[in-house]
């Protein structure tokens, strides 16, 4: 379905993504996991359009996105749950999930979505019109999940969700991404919590300094003592 | 107390030319986070657009406000695409000296085309006058305070219930999570301009009609006070530019009518620095902390 082959990207003179050659299918969860500064969130801008790549090809559903612009890959069924959620500030509860309906024009299918967003996060329906800034931290994770959602994506991609969350809230988040999953929206999930990760992969990608070091399936991984050493502390 | 009441009224009407052009100031500031040191010009253009339409078209109050106001919108996006997009990565003081040079080139080019001198404005409105217990307010009075609440309106309607206003609010919060979103970032950043600099526009008419004078180098003070209206209020928010505006205007009619008309300019400087000393972000403002 996405399929990232040769991907080079520079900031001024330094080279942030080397190579990088991986591939998610249609139906998977696929990790990509590594230190800070590996390149995670590099990687999901460029997919995203907001970094411009110079070399290599994106290809989703065959074609080549990597001089469209955000908007059309948003449109072509790419959405980015971005670092450190991102919610607008300012905005209700209610017009941060419209936001992500941006581009949609069926009015009748954006509201059923809508009710489906607050079924599977009953707090956002309760919080609808505050702020989305006075929401707590999971919350906002779950409003941006929501947000995403409601652009109705093929594929999701997911810049740590779990950054900063309480540990009973990250396995929430990871139970949510799972659902998202079930019910047929493939994942390309961004993370440094790499058991977590791991333990929900179809497969996996460690990227170390701009470089694919690793992949296999997320249990390959989990058990290889490379990794368990690296990150998964033991 | 008479005085003071006579002096609100002739507030008001000030007022409402400062918060129309702060409210450019604020919603250019909230999206790019520059102060478009130009926008007092596009208000003096504004007025200029409503000079040649009523001198040349021969239309009335109302035509010549949409005509100003459509023209300055033009100009404001087109002054945005040429001057500060080439700039959105730079840094703000690249931005800011730009705005800077823009101002002077509105100024000069205006100065080109329409001479130096002081034109009269013609009038398009009956100068009736009704006296309201010992209070006098003209029909100009009145038009500007009601045309300024009519477009305040507007803007509130557009900005808080409209998509466009959404975005526009989604990209001045967060322009890369905004595209993310689909959004058409630069667009909005036109509508953002065009709608601030059309505000100015029919500012600029507003008050060729109650000065009934205009020059090229009119928008230059009002384009500070304006500016000082919006810090006030709290830069980036809309409610405070407007509330900031009529405060101002206010503040300045009451220091004249009590016989300190020398020092009006300096009354509004004054309250600028202790705002900024007592609370930094503006009256409306608040200091946003992260949340994590």
């Amino acid at each position: 379905m996405l399929e990232i082959k040769n991907l080079n990207v520079y900031y001024g003179v330094i080279h942030a993504l080397k190579d990088v050659t991986m591939c998610v299918n249609e139906g998977e969860i696929v990790a990509l996991i590594g230190a800070n500064g590996a390149g995670k969130t590099t990687l999901l801008h460029t997919i995203s359009g907001l970094i411009r790549p110079s070399q290599g090809e994106i290809l989703f559903l065959g074609k080549n996105i990597v001089k469209a612009k955000t908007r059309n890959i948003v449109e072509a069924g790419i959405t980015q749950v971005p670092e450190g959620r991102r919610t607008f500030s300012g905005l209700s509860v209610y017009e941060n999930l419209l936001m992500g309906a941006y581009l949609r024009k069926d009015k009748a299918q954006i509201k059923e979505d809508l009710e489906k967003v607050y079924e599977r996060f009953p707090i956002l329906k309760e919080r609808s019109s505050q702020d989305a800034s006075t929401l707590s931290g999971g919350e906002q994770q779950m409003l941006a999940m929501g947000r995403a959602l409601m652009a109705k994506p093929k594929i999701l991609l997911l810049d740590e969700p779990s950054m900063g969350l309480a540990p009973i809230l990250v396995k929430e988040i990871f139970k949510i991404i799972e659902d998202i999953h079930a019910q047929g929206t493939t994942v390309l999930l961004v993370e440094q919590n790499a058991r977590m990760a791991l333990s929900i992969a179809d497969r996996a990608y460690v990227l170390e300094t701009g470089k694919i070091a690793l992949s296999g399936t997320g249990e390959e991984l989990s058990n290889s003592e490379e990794i368990q050493k690296a990150y998964l502390g033991g | 107390m008479t005085v003071f009441f006579q002096q609100l009224i002739n507030g008001l009407s000030l007022g409402s030319i400062y918060a129309l052009i702060a409210l450019g100031y604020t919603m250019v500031y909230g999206i790019i986070k520059l102060i478009n040191f130009a926008h007092g010009d596009i208000y003096m253009l504004g007025a200029y657009f409503g000079f040649l339409a009523i001198t040349y078209l021969h239309v009335g109050f109302f035509p010549a406000i949409l005509i100003s106001m459509a023209l300055c919108a033009i100009l404001g996006v087109v002054i945005e695409r040429i001057a500060y997009k080439p700039l959105r990565n730079a840094t703000r003081i690249a931005a800011l000296i730009t705005a800077i040079g823009v101002s002077y080139f509105l100024e000069a080019g205006t100065q080109q085309v329409m001479g130096t001198s002081v034109r009269a404005f013609p009038q398009v409105l009956n100068n009736q006058v009704f006296n309201i217990a010992g209070l006098r307010i003209t029909e100009q009075q009145i038009y500007i305070f009601v045309t300024t609440i009519v477009l305040m309106l507007i803007l509130q309607f557009i900005v808080k219930k409209t998509k466009i206003g959404r975005a526009m609010r989604a990209v001045s919060t967060d322009s890369d999570a905004a595209r993310l979103m689909g959004i058409n970032v630069d667009a909005t950043i036109s509508i953002t301009f065009a709608i601030g600099s059309a505000l100015a526009g029919a500012a600029g008419v507003l008050v060729g009609i109650y000065y009934s004078s205009i020059n090229p180098l009119m928008g230059m003070l009002p384009g500070i006070k304006a500016f000082i209206a919006a810090v006030f209020g709290g830069i980036g928010i809309i409610p405070g530019a407007m509330f900031g505006g009529f405060f101002i205007g206010i503040c300045e009619a009451i220091v004249s009518g009590y016989g300190g008309s020398l020092f009006k300019d300096a009354v509004v400087y004054i309250i600028l620095i202790v705002i900024l000393v007592i609370k930094p972000a503006g009256l409306l403002g608040k200091n946003v902390k992260e949340k994590v």
